[in-house]
């Protein structure tokens, strides 16, 4: 066998996040882009639970495929075109094209090289994997529990401040 | 590997699971031809009007709002209920006071009337 099994599913789940991806991009209905991002956050996901860090793809479902999509779908009804087939034409000029991708490659590479430079210190010892989600919560809850309550204040103001925009301009 | 025989096998089974229910409605239902109020959209038994393709009010993303707000709350309860029993009542204590501040967002949606329903 060339490829090991780890290597196989990671190809696999990388496809399918990458095919998910396209279809964000390429799909001409909006609403249809919204439904292959959730596709996308699912295939981050399983990413994640195979890179070991499942508290992480925990995350990624429950805020990211559940409800940031809801989000951006109630979003898309909010300002949508009536007309369903053109509400994700592509872009016309071929110039945009060129800088779109560019920028997209210039990311790549700018993250690849912050990988590829930085200096990883050397673990003194392994991880305890197994009970990640405990070490987490002793942490939040312990050493840093101010951060954990300064978490939970800046939840409220963003709620307050999108209720405050979203009613504002009902009753001036 | 054998993590992945069980993903594998979970992958499968929502794989099938679907296609399978249909395949067995489709196969026991009574075969007729569709008519124009079977191929109406399903609107809680009142015809549609109109067209579903229409701008929204904003109330709907206020809910989507507060419920993100709700659903990272869960987030944070997650590792706090795995380790409840030896984090003791101090964190308890800390648990409360976060969801105190947050309960304090839902009351200050509810008092602006974010969960008004039209």
């Amino acid at each position: 066998m060339i490829m090991n099994m780890d290597s196989l599913v990671f190809l696999i789940i990388s496809a399918f996040t990458i095919a998910s991806a396209l279809g964000v991009v390429l799909s001409r209905n909006i609403i249809h882009s919204a439904l292959a991002l959730i596709l996308t956050f699912l295939g981050v996901a399983m990413n994640f639970f195979d890179l070991g860090a499942s508290f992480l793809g925990l995350v990624q479902i429950l805020v990211y495929a559940g409800a940031i999509s809801v989000l951006i779908i109630f979003a898309i009804m909010l300002v949508m075109k009536p007309d369903s087939a053109a509400t994700n034409p592509p872009t016309p000029s071929r110039d945009t094209h060129f800088i779109g991708g560019l920028l997209a490659w210039l990311v790549m590479i700018g993250v690849g090289m912050a990988i590829g430079l930085t200096r990883w210190p050397a673990m003194a010892s392994e991880p305890a994997e197994a009970d990640a989600v405990g070490t987490l919560a002793t942490l939040l809850l312990g050493n840093y529990v101010v951060a954990f309550e300064a978490a939970a204040i800046l939840l409220l103001l963003a709620a307050v401040g999108a209720i405050i925009l979203a009613k504002g301009d009902e009753n001036p | 590997m054998s993590d992945h025989a069980a993903l594998g096998v979970f992958l499968i089974l929502t794989l099938v699971f679907p296609v399978a229910a249909m395949a067995a409605a489709w196969l026991f239902r009574v075969k007729s031809a569709p008519t124009r109020e079977k191929l109406l959209p399903y609107e809680c038994g009142v015809d549609p009007k109109g067209s579903g393709w229409m701008r929204f009010r904003v109330n709907y993303f206020l809910y989507a709002l507060v419920f993100l707000v709700f659903d990272i709350e869960t987030i944070f309860l997650y590792p706090w209920a795995v380790k409840f029993q030896s984090l003791g009542l101090f964190a308890f204590v800390e648990m409360i006071v976060f969801i105190a501040i947050l309960a304090l967002g839902l009351w200050y949606a509810w008092k602006e009337g974010a969960l008004q329903w039209y």
